[in-house]
C-alpha cells in the first residue's frame, strides 16, 4: 500500500511535467491520459511482482520478509522517517510518533538521600490473578530475615513470596472476607539476610533454576504476559523483554537508578537469558541528547531496540508491539530493571537485596528527590516532612496507573515511585468553558501553554462520566495497531472473539492509561481492560 | 463563594421531586465543574470533557448564526425590491430576522431539552449534553417560515425515536438533527422544499403577495423604531414583479452555471446572500466554523476531506459525461451553491453518527461525497442530497467500521 502511494505520485509529478510541455485538445488529453494511466499501472504491477519476488527470496534466507531493507521502491514511512540518534549504533530503531508527554511538576531531582524506613509491607494483592487469601508461612510477632518465604497461593505453592527486609512481622492485615491485604514487617536497623546456594549457571538446567528462583523469591519479580501475572513454572516464555526507559509522569530515569548496579544488572541477564527459549530484548531510550547509561547500552547478550517518542513509548507492552507482537497462545515475560538488579545480585552475593531507588516526587513535596530503600516500604517514612500541604492523595507510581494508597500505606510491589498531588475537590465556576487554571490537556480547545510547562495537575475528574462519544481520540495516544474505543466496546458487550481479535492480549493497564487520561467521556479504560483480561483468562 | 452557598441551599430534595432535582442539576453543573475527584483509574484526568466539547461546536457555528438572522430580514426585503444593498435598512432586516429566528430557536430548545430533562429523570441519570448541539443545528437547517408545531413534531420524532429509543447521547444510529429535518422533508414536504419556502413573511412567493406582518412587526418593532426616527415595517409591502424565490441550486438544475450566475453574483453565493435554509448560506462563515473544529481537533478532518476529495471525483466523472447543462458545473461551482459546506462541517462529522475508525472515516466521506452529489445532480424532485446521504451513510458507518475492524483482526489472526 506505502509503495503503490510513492509509485502513484512519483507519476503524477510526472505527468504534471510533461503536461506543460504542450497543449492538447480535450479528446487527445483523454487518450494520453488513459495510456498513461495504463503505463503506470503496468509499471507498478511490475515492480511489485519483483518486489514480491525479492521477498520470497528473503524469506528462503531468512531474512524477515517485512523489513524495509527488503523490496525494490522505498516506503513512504522509510523517506520521511526520523534519524536514528548517533549513540544507538546498535540494535533496531522506532520511531513512535502518537502518544503525549504529561509534563508535570515536582521531578525528582538527581540525587539519592538515605531515609531510614522502618514498616514494609507486601500486599498479595499487588498480584493479578492470587486467590484472596494466600496460605501464611509466618505469624505475628515471628522474625523474619531478608529473603525469608512470608505466603504463597494455593494454586501454585511452589513459587514463594519473600520478605524484602529483616525483622519483625508486626501485623498481617485482613480486608473483607478475610482477605489478607497486608503483611507488615518492622525492619531490624542493620538487614540480615537468608543465605542461599546459588545454583552454578552454567551448569544448571532450566528446570531446576525455575525452581530454585520460584523458592528463593525471585519468581515472584517477574510478570508473563498476556495478562501480566506472575509466570507459570512450565511455560518456556518465547521471548523476555525489559524497558530501560519509564516515560510516564514524573517516572524515575532509570539510567541514574541503575548507576554502580552494573554488574549486577548485566548477571540479572544472564540468568534471565537461561529462561526463554528465544532472546531477551531491552529497549532503549533514544529521545535524549544524551546516550542511555551504560549499563544499559553495554548489555551483553540481549538484542537492543531503540525507541523515539512519548509516552507510552517507554512501556513495555508498546515496545513488545513493535518487537515480536504477542497472540493469547505465546506467553512472554516482562521485568523492571530494579527487579532484573535484585535477580542479579542475587547471584553474585547469595542473598535478596530488595533494595529499591524510589522516586519522591509530585508538586506537593518540598524537594523531590530520590531515596534508598526497600521494596514496599512505608509512604509515611518515606515522606516524613516533605508533604508540604494538607488535602493531597498519594499515589505509589505514576499518576496515570498508580495505586493511591493512604499516607499509612506501602510502596506496591513493584514500586519505584511515589507522587503526591492536590486532590481537586473543588467546584470551579464555567469549568467547561473558561479553564480558569492550566491543565494538561491533548485537546486543542485548551490553552497548552507551551512545551515547556509544568503543570500543577490535581485530582480532578474535569467532567462527568458518559457514554463513549468521540472517536479517532484514542488511537493517537496509543502507538499500537489497535483500536482501543472499539476494544472497550467488545468488553462490555463480553464479544470474546471479537475482544480477543482486537489485541486484547497485547494490552495492560498502562497501555491504556493515556486513553483513559485523554477519555472526554471519562470511562475507566484500565479497569474495563482488566476486566476483559480475566474474562479472557477465565475462559481460555 | 457566595453564590455556590446559594445554588448548594436550594437544592430540590432528589427523591420528592426527580424531575426538578434533575433540571436542577443540569443547570448546576451548567454552572459549575463538579467537585468530583478520580478513583480507582488515572489520578489526573485530561481537562477535556464533553460539555465543553459540545459547547466547542455550538461556539464555532454563531457567525452562521449572526448571518443567517440577519439574511432572513435581507431576503425578505430583496423579494419586495426594498433596500437592495445589503447594509441598507440594517435595523429592519435584523428585527425581521430575530422575529423569524427567535420562536424557531425557543421552541427548539423547549421541546428537545424537554424530552431530554424528562428522560434524564426517568432513567435516573445526569442530563446528558448531546442536545446542545443537536439544538443549536436544528434552527440553521430550516427554513425560516417552518411552522412551530411541525417543527415541534419533528424534534419529538427525532429526540425519542432517533435517540432516547437507542439509549441516549453517544448511542444513536443517525444524526439527530438531520432526522428531524428527514420527518418535515417526507411529512410536510412543501414546507421545507420548492422555491416556496426560502423567503419569509409572505402569504406566497409569488408577484403582489403581500407580507405577512404581525404584531411583533408591526406594533413592538415599529413603535421602537418610530422613537428612535428610523424607517418603519410596512404592511404594504409587496412580493416584487419576477421575483421567483429560487435557490442557486434549482437555478442550476434548469440552466446550470449560467443560469445561476444571471440571477446571483459569485460573491453573493460565496458570503451567502441569498434564499435557503437560516445557517446554510455563507460559506466563508461556514469556512471559519470548519476552521474551528479542525484546529481544536473537535471534528475529523478526515471526514471534511473525504467529502471533499469524493465531491471532486464525482463532478469530474459527471463532467466527463456532460449531458445536462447541470453535470458540467464544475467542483468549485458546486462547493458555492447548496448546504454542501454545512453538510461537510456541522452533520457529518457528529462522530457518534459518523465512522469511528481513521480508514473508515476516508470510506465514509468519499462516499457521503458521491452519493450527496449523485443525488443533488441525477435527481430531478429534490435539488440537494446531502441530508439524505449523510442518513444513508450514518446507516452504514457501522458496517464500514465492521470492515476496518475484521482487516485488523485478520492481521492479527495471520501474525499468530
Amino acid at each position: 500500500m506505502n509503495k503503490l502511494f510513492t509509485t502513484l505520485s512519483l507519476a503524477f509529478f510526472a505527468s504534471r511535467i510533461s503536461a506543460q510541455s504542450a497543449s492538447f485538445s480535450a479528446n487527445q488529453l483523454l487518450l494520453y491520459g488513459v495510456v498513461g494511466v495504463c503505463a503506470v499501472l503496468i509499471i507498478w504491477a511490475m515492480m511489485s511482482l519483483a518486489s514480491n519476488l525479492l521477498k520470497i527470496e528473503a524469506s528462503k534466507y531468512g531474512i524477515d520478509p517485512n523489513s524495509s531493507s527488503v523490496g525494490i521502491l522505498p516506503g513512504l514511512r522509510d523517506i520521511f522517517k526520523a534519524k536514528k540518534p548517533s549513540y544507538a549504533n546498535e540494535g533496531s530503531f522506532f520511531h513512535l510518533t502518537r502518544g503525549y508527554d504529561i509534563r508535570l511538576d515536582g521531578e525528582a531531582a538527581l540525587s539519592v538521600a538515605e531515609v531510614k524506613a522502618s514498616r514494609f509491607a507486601i500486599c498479595p494483592a499487588d498480584f493479578h490473578g492470587m486467590s484472596p487469601i494466600p496460605k501464611l508461612e509466618v505469624q505475628q510477632g515471628d522474625e523474619v530475615k531478608a529473603g525469608d518465604a512470608l505466603f504463597f497461593d494455593k494454586k501454585r505453592p511452589e513459587i514463594q513470596y519473600v520478605a524484602p527486609v529483616s525483622g519483625e512481622i508486626v501485623e498481617i492485615v485482613r480486608g473483607e472476607k478475610r482477605a489478607i491485604s497486608e503483611v507488615i514487617i518492622l525492619a531490624d536497623k542493620e538487614i540480615q539476610h537468608k543465605k542461599f546456594d546459588i545454583p552454578n549457571l552454567d551448569q544448571v538446567d532450566r528446570s531446576s533454576l525455575a525452581s530454585f528462583l520460584a523458592s528463593s523469591g525471585l519468581w515472584s519479580l517477574l510478570k508473563e504476559r498476556p495478562f501480566d501475572r506472575v509466570p507459570s513454572l512450565t511455560e518456556v516464555p518465547v521471548n523476555i523483554f525489559i524497558s530501560t526507559f519509564d516515560t510516564a509522569p514524573l517516572a524515575p530515569d532509570l539510567s541514574f537508578v541503575v548507576q554502580g548496579q552494573e554488574a549486577a544488572f548485566q548477571k540479572g541477564l544472564d540468568v534471565l537469558a537461561k529462561l526463554t527459549s528465544g532472546q531477551v530484548h531491552l529497549g532503549l531510550d533514544a529521545r535524549g541528547e544524551k546516550s542511555p547509561a551504560g549499563a544499559f547500552t553495554n548489555a551483553q547478550g540481549v538484542q537492543k531496540h531503540w525507541f523515539k517518542g512519548p509516552h507510552p513509548a517507554g512501556n513495555v507492552g508498546v515496545q513488545i508491539h513493535h518487537i515480536a507482537p504477542i497472540s493469547p497462545k505465546v506467553k512472554v515475560w516482562t521485568v523492571g530493571v530494579q527487579e532484573v538488579i535484585t535477580i542479579g545480585n542475587m547471584f553474585l552475593t547469595g542473598k535478596f537485596h530488595a533494595n529499591r531507588v524510589v522516586a519522591l516526587t509530585g508538586a506537593e513535596l518540598k524537594n523531590p528527590q530520590y531515596v534508598h530503600t526497600f521494596q514496599g516500604a512505608s509512604v509515611q517514612d518515606l515522606l516524613r516532612d516533605h508533604v508540604t500541604s494538607e488535602n493531597v492523595r498519594f499515589v505509589s507510581g505514576d499518576v496515570l496507573s498508580g495505586k493511591e494508597v493512604d499516607q499509612k500505606g506501602f510502596l506496591s510491589f513493584h514500586g519505584d515511585q511515589v507522587t503526591v498531588l492536590k486532590e481537586g475537590n473543588d467546584y470551579e465556576l464555567f469549568g467547561w468553558l473558561l479553564p480558569l487554571s492550566p491543565r494538561p490537556s491533548v485537546s486543542g480547545t485548551i490553552p497548552s501553554y507551551g512545551s515547556d510547562h509544568k503543570f500543577e495537575a490535581n485530582t480532578n475528574t474535569h467532567g462527568e462520566k458518559r457514554a463513549f462519544v468521540v472517536s479517532g481520540l484514542y488511537e493517537t495516544v496509543l502507538p499500537m495497531d489497535i483500536y482501543p474505543m472499539h476494544l472497550m466496546k467488545a468488553i462490555t458487550s463480553q464479544n470474546l472473539d471479537k475482544m480477543e481479535g482486537l489485541g486484547l492480549a497485547e494490552l495492560t493497564e498502562e497501555d491504556v492509561a493515556l486513553c483513559e487520561f485523554v477519555c472526554p467521556s471519562k470511562n475507566p479504560m484500565q479497569a474495563m481492560l482488566r476486566q476483559g483480561l480475566e474474562y479472557l483468562h477465565e475462559q481460555s | 463563594m457566595g453564590l455556590l452557598d446559594f445554588f448548594k441551599k436550594i437544592e430540590p430534595d432528589k427523591k420528592g421531586s426527580p424531575i426538578l432535582h434533575t433540571a436542577y442539576d443540569a443547570f448546576f453543573t451548567f454552572l459549575f465543574t463538579p467537585n468530583a475527584v478520580s478513583k480507582g483509574g488515572t489520578h489526573i484526568k485530561d481537562g477535556m470533557d464533553l460539555k465543553r466539547l459540545m459547547v466547542t461546536v455550538v461556539i464555532s457555528m454563531q457567525l452562521c448564526y449572526l448571518f443567517g438572522t440577519y439574511n432572513i430580514g435581507h431576503q425578505h426585503f430583496v423579494a419586495s425590491g426594498q433596500f437592495l444593498g445589503f447594509l441598507e435598512g440594517f435595523h429592519l432586516k435584523l428585527a425581521h430576522g430575530l422575529i423569524k429566528l427567535l420562536p424557531v430557536f425557543v421552541v427548539t430548545h423547549l421541546v428537545g431539552l424537554g424530552i431530554e430533562f424528562y428522560y434524564a429523570s426517568k432513567k435516573g441519570h445526569a442530563v446528558e449534553e448531546g442536545f446542545l448541539v443537536s439544538g443549536a443545528l436544528i434552527p440553521l437547517i430550516m427554513p425560516p417560515d417552518i411552522p412551530l408545531w411541525i417543527l415541534a413534531l419533528s424534534i419529538v420524532f427525532a429526540v425519542i425515536i432517533g435517540k432516547e429509543a437507542f439509549g441516549g447521547t453517544g448511542m444513536n444510529i443517525w444524526n439527530i438533527a438531520l432526522l428531524s429535518r428527514v420527518f418535515i422533508f417526507f411529512a410536510y414536504p412543501l414546507t421545507i422544499s420548492g422555491d416556496q419556502c426560502w423567503v419569509s413573511g409572505y402569504e406566497k412567493i409569488s408577484s403582489g403577495a403581500s407580507a405577512t406582518y404581525g404584531w411583533w412587526h408591526t406594533s413592538f418593532f415599529n413603535g421602537i423604531f418610530e422613537k428612535l426616527g428610523l424607517t418603519l415595517f410596512d404592511p404594504a409591502t409587496k412580493v416584487a414583479d419576477g421575483f421567483s424565490g429560487a435557490t442557486p441550486l434549482a437555478l442550476a438544475y434548469e440552466g446550470g452555471w449560467e443560469k445561476v450566475t444571471s440571477v446571483f453574483s459569485e460573491g453573493q453565493m460565496l458570503w451567502g446572500a441569498i434564499p435557503g435554509s437560516i445557517g446554510e448560506t455563507s460559506k466563508v462563515f461556514i469556512v471559519i466554523g470548519a476552521l474551528i473544529l479542525i484546529l481544536t481537533k473537535v471534528a475529523s478532518w478526515r471526514i471534511m476531506a473525504g467529502m471533499i476529495v469524493g465531491l471532486i471525483g464525482t463532478t469530474w466523472m459527471l463532467n466527463a459525461i456532460g449531458t445536462t447543462p447541470f453535470m458540467q458545473v464544475t467542483w468549485t461551482q458546486h462547493l458555492m451553491m447548496g448546504s454542501f459546506l454545512f453538510a461537510m462541517a456541522f452533520m457529518a462529522t457528529d462522530p457518534v453518527t459518523a465512522s469511528t475508525t481513521n480508514t473508515g472515516k476516508w470510506i465514509y466521506g468519499i462516499l457521503i461525497g458521491f452519493i450527496g452529489l449523485l443525488i443533488r445532480v441525477m435527481n430531478p424532485a429534490y435539488p440537494e442530497g446531502w441530508m439524505l446521504a449523510i442518513l444513508f451513510l450514518n446507516t452504514f458507518a457501522p458496517t464500514i467500521d465492521y470492515f476496518v475492524l475484521e482487516s485488523n483482526i485478520q492481521k492479527r489472526l495471520k501474525r499468530a
